[in-house]
């Protein structure tokens, strides 16, 4: 299937700096795609021209096979990584005037509404107006206003920041909700941990340009140490240290590098002959934070080199 | 165009359908009318307590009649004035005015007495002064045996005409001296008009713009349209808003002022005149302004309304969208800081408070160059030349100003445009002009 968002060599410049550095990406159709990167990376930026928030001064962004229009961001949702509501106006009203500037008909918009209060059962906050409402109650509305119109390309910016745990766990629920009825996901932020339970693919940025990109279980796997850890009891004998190159963690524990399957298949065999009891194995695989670290690392000495 | 609908309706009604509006778009009418019924009652105050006058007249000037007036009640008894002055105490009379003999008719000082332990406030003894002063003049035309009718010959009233060499000589185009006090009030009011209109009306659109911004809703909108929708949208809107509050407040000041008056019995037109704006018309007496009422209201009848008020409305418009478009820019560069506000805002608010300043000295002297310039300059035509069209300025400068008026709305706009794009997304940037100007060229 066509990728639902393509972006080519985009760039983006604000007098001398270089907010976006000739990137290009991919967004499958039905993901959960992490925009990762550092504070500043051009994670807004790049989001901002993805929206039509602003132009790209070089490349092209593609949205569903075509180049970008006025007409997609209809079929785009976006949640800023600052959220923001009209105060005195009434939930409502509000939903509704910004589901309509979606190209929603006034109906449409209304039964869609009825809908999302229903569902997170906040009906009863139609006629309230947003300053009367908690943080965590507007964190909701800013969700609903989000999603009102079903966009077929969800874009959140830091969704999680500054959300309280209940809200947080709920909008995780609706985004794999989302991603189940087909929506693709742009999932942007800079705390790794949530990359790796929520998202399938992902793009690292840093200093605008795009440094790693692709599905995550390859990404781990190209970034893996070839490391295996085993767990074990009885005693490591010299014997057994001389065949094969063993390192130990703690009593109970070892760890050992092999380049291929094969080859730790070998060395396990070399182990459980020497006489040692295995009570586990398993392959070492790096976090989405030590794959980061080490790919904006490289890429600083990269730059300084 | 769907979307911007949209906005423009939104900001509307948020706007009027606000406690806030409401109530002052009634409470004011209510307060001029309050005020002015109060202003009338001040000035039409009289001092209530009457005083019995007793008139001493030796030479029989007054021929024993004085009407009563301004709660004077004057006698004329036969008693001397000094057995008045030794009754004084048991009479029933407040005063004593002693009317000496004239013995030189061509003294043009004649000094009157009045005896009394209350003092004469100055009002009074004006009163009287001036009702003697008649009585006095009728009897030296007497004594000097003059014609009345030679003598009112002799008062003449010197007024110029102005006549136009080229054009029509009908009635429309025949200005007179109470055309241009007219067109002076007109032009005030007029201006006046526009200069609180252009002022408060973008004022509030630079205030929800910074609004917008802070709350940091701006970045959710322009998700879904362009930032110069939303700019345009809410100038617009809010344009609309000051258009509904000027019709409601030009229906309700009336009417509230007639329902004052007629509560209060107070006469309106009893304001003293420099509470009306009749700038031309100054040194005017009351009387003279309500014996020329019928000419005053033929002459404003004679003005080219059809002509004044599409004009004022368009250069309303553009004076509005120039201003407030400006106004929706420096908004955007503000952000987070309001100190910082002033500094863009003074070179926004100079122009009009010239531009101000110069009305006054157009509806004085239409024609100078200064005013004739100023109207066609677009930053102050809007205030200038709506306060000069009730003197028929010619076609040629009306058009000139409306082209150039047309060519500052597209350019400011335009260029308010590039700033507000750039500035609703900008934060903690101290927005100096030379950075508005970077934004002015970023590409898109």
């Amino acid at each position: 299937m066509a990728p639902i968002l393509e972006g080519k060599n985009v760039v983006k410049r604000y007098g001398q700096y270089v907010a976006v550095d000739r990137i290009s990406f991919a967004v499958p159709q039905g993901s959960i795609f992490g925009l990762l990167g550092p504070n500043g990376a051009g994670k807004t930026s790049l989001i901002r021209i993805i929206t039509g928030i602003t132009g790209a001064d070089e490349g092209e962004i593609w949205f569903e096979g075509k180049p970008i229009t006025n007409r997609h961001p209809e079929r785009i949702g976006y949640m800023p990584e600052e959220r923001g509501l009209y105060k005195k106006m009434k939930v409502g009203e509000q939903l509704i005037y910004l589901a309509r500037l979606k190209g929603m008909t006034e109906a449409a918009a209304k039964a869609a509404l009825k809908h999302w209060l229903d569902k997170f059962e906040i009906g009863h906050w139609w006629n309230k107006k947003i300053d009367e409402l908690s943080k965590g109650m507007s964190q909701k509305i800013q969700f609903i206003a989000t999603v009102i119109h079903e966009p077929a390309l969800l874009i959140l910016d830091e969704p999680f920041s500054g959300l309280d745990p209940i809200n947080a766990n709920m909008i995780e629920r609706e985004i794999h909700q989302m991603k189940q009825n087909g929506t693709s996901i742009i999932f942007s932020t800079h705390r790794m941990e949530q990359v790796e339970t929520i998202c399938d693919h992902l793009m690292l940025v840093n200093q605008g340009e795009n440094i790693l990109w692709g599905e995550v279980a390859e990404i781990k796997n190209r970034f893996k140490p070839n490391q295996f850890e085993v767990q074990f009891r009885g005693e490591l004998s010299a014997e057994l240290m001389a065949k094969v190159e063993l390192q130990i963690l703690n009593p109970g524990h070892l760890m050992f590098k092999a380049e291929s399957e094969q080859e730790a298949n070998r060395i396990l065999r070399v182990i459980l002959d020497s006489g040692l009891m295995i009570s586990s194995m398993h392959e070492i695989l790096p976090s989405i934070n030590d794959i980061f670290i080490q790919s904006v690392e490289a890429d600083l000495s990269q730059i300084s080199a | 165009m769907n979307k911007l609908w949209l906005i423009i309706k939104r900001e509307y009604l948020t706007r009027v359908t606000r406690k806030q509006f409401i109530l002052t778009t009634l409470i004011t009418p209510v307060a001029f009318a309050i005020f002015f019924a109060i202003v009338g009652f001040i000035f039409s105050y009289q001092s209530d307590a009457g005083s019995k006058v007793a008139v001493v007249d030796p030479g029989n000037i007054l021929e024993k009649s004085l009407p009563d007036s301004r709660n004077f009640y004057f006698s004329f008894p036969d008693d001397s004035l000094a057995a008045l002055k030794a009754n004084m105490a048991s009479s029933e009379y407040d005063g004593i005015l002693y009317i000496p003999p004239i013995d030189n008719l061509s003294d043009t000082r004649f000094k009157l007495l009045y005896y009394s332990d209350k003092s004469l406030d100055l009002d009074r003894s004006e009163a009287m002064e001036s009702l003697i002063a008649e009585r006095v003049r009728d009897y030296k035309i007497g004594a000097l045996k003059f014609d009345t009718k030679q003598l009112e010959a002799l008062d003449v009233k010197v007024t110029i005409d102005p006549e136009p060499i080229f054009g029509k000589d009908d009635e429309a185009n025949n200005p007179t001296t109470i055309t241009s006090a007219i067109g002076a009030g007109i032009g005030a009011v007029m201006g006046i008009i526009m200069y609180m209109m252009v002022f408060l009306n973008g004022a509030m659109v630079m205030r929800s713009v910074m609004e917008e911004k802070m709350n940091r809703i701006v970045e959710v909108m322009i998700s879904s349209v362009k930032p110069f929708q939303l700019m345009i949208g809410k100038v617009i809107g809010v344009g609309a808003v000051g258009m509904t509050q000027m019709l409601i407040w030009a229906i309700l000041i009336p009417l509230f002022g007639l329902i004052v008056s007629l509560i209060f019995g107070t006469d309106m037109s009893s304001a003293p005149p420099g509470m009306t704006p009749n700038m031309g018309g100054a040194g005017m007496q009351p009387e003279d302004i309500e014996a020329s009422l019928p000419m005053i209201m033929q002459e404003i009848g004679n003005l080219n309304w059809w002509l004044i008020i599409p004009l004022f409305f368009i250069f309303f418009l553009g004076g509005y969208l120039v201003y407030a478009s400006l106004f929706a820019a420096v908004g955007s560069a503000i952000g987070d800081d309001l100190g910082e506000s002033n500094s863009l805002t003074l070179p926004i608010t100079i122009p009009v408070i010239l531009a101000f300043y110069i009305m006054f000295v157009a509806i004085r002297s239409p024609n100078s160059s200064l005013a004739v310039w100023a109207s066609i300059f677009p930053l102050f035509s809007p205030i200038v030349m709506p306060a000069r069209l009730a003197f028929n300025p010619p076609a040629w400068q009306i058009i000139l100003s409306l082209l150039f008026l047309a060519g500052a709305v597209i350019f400011f706009v335009w260029i308010s445009g590039r700033i507000y794009r750039v500035g609703i997304l900008m934060y903690g940037k101290k927005a100096s002009f030379k950075e508005l100007w970077k934004w002015v060229r970023y590409s898109n």
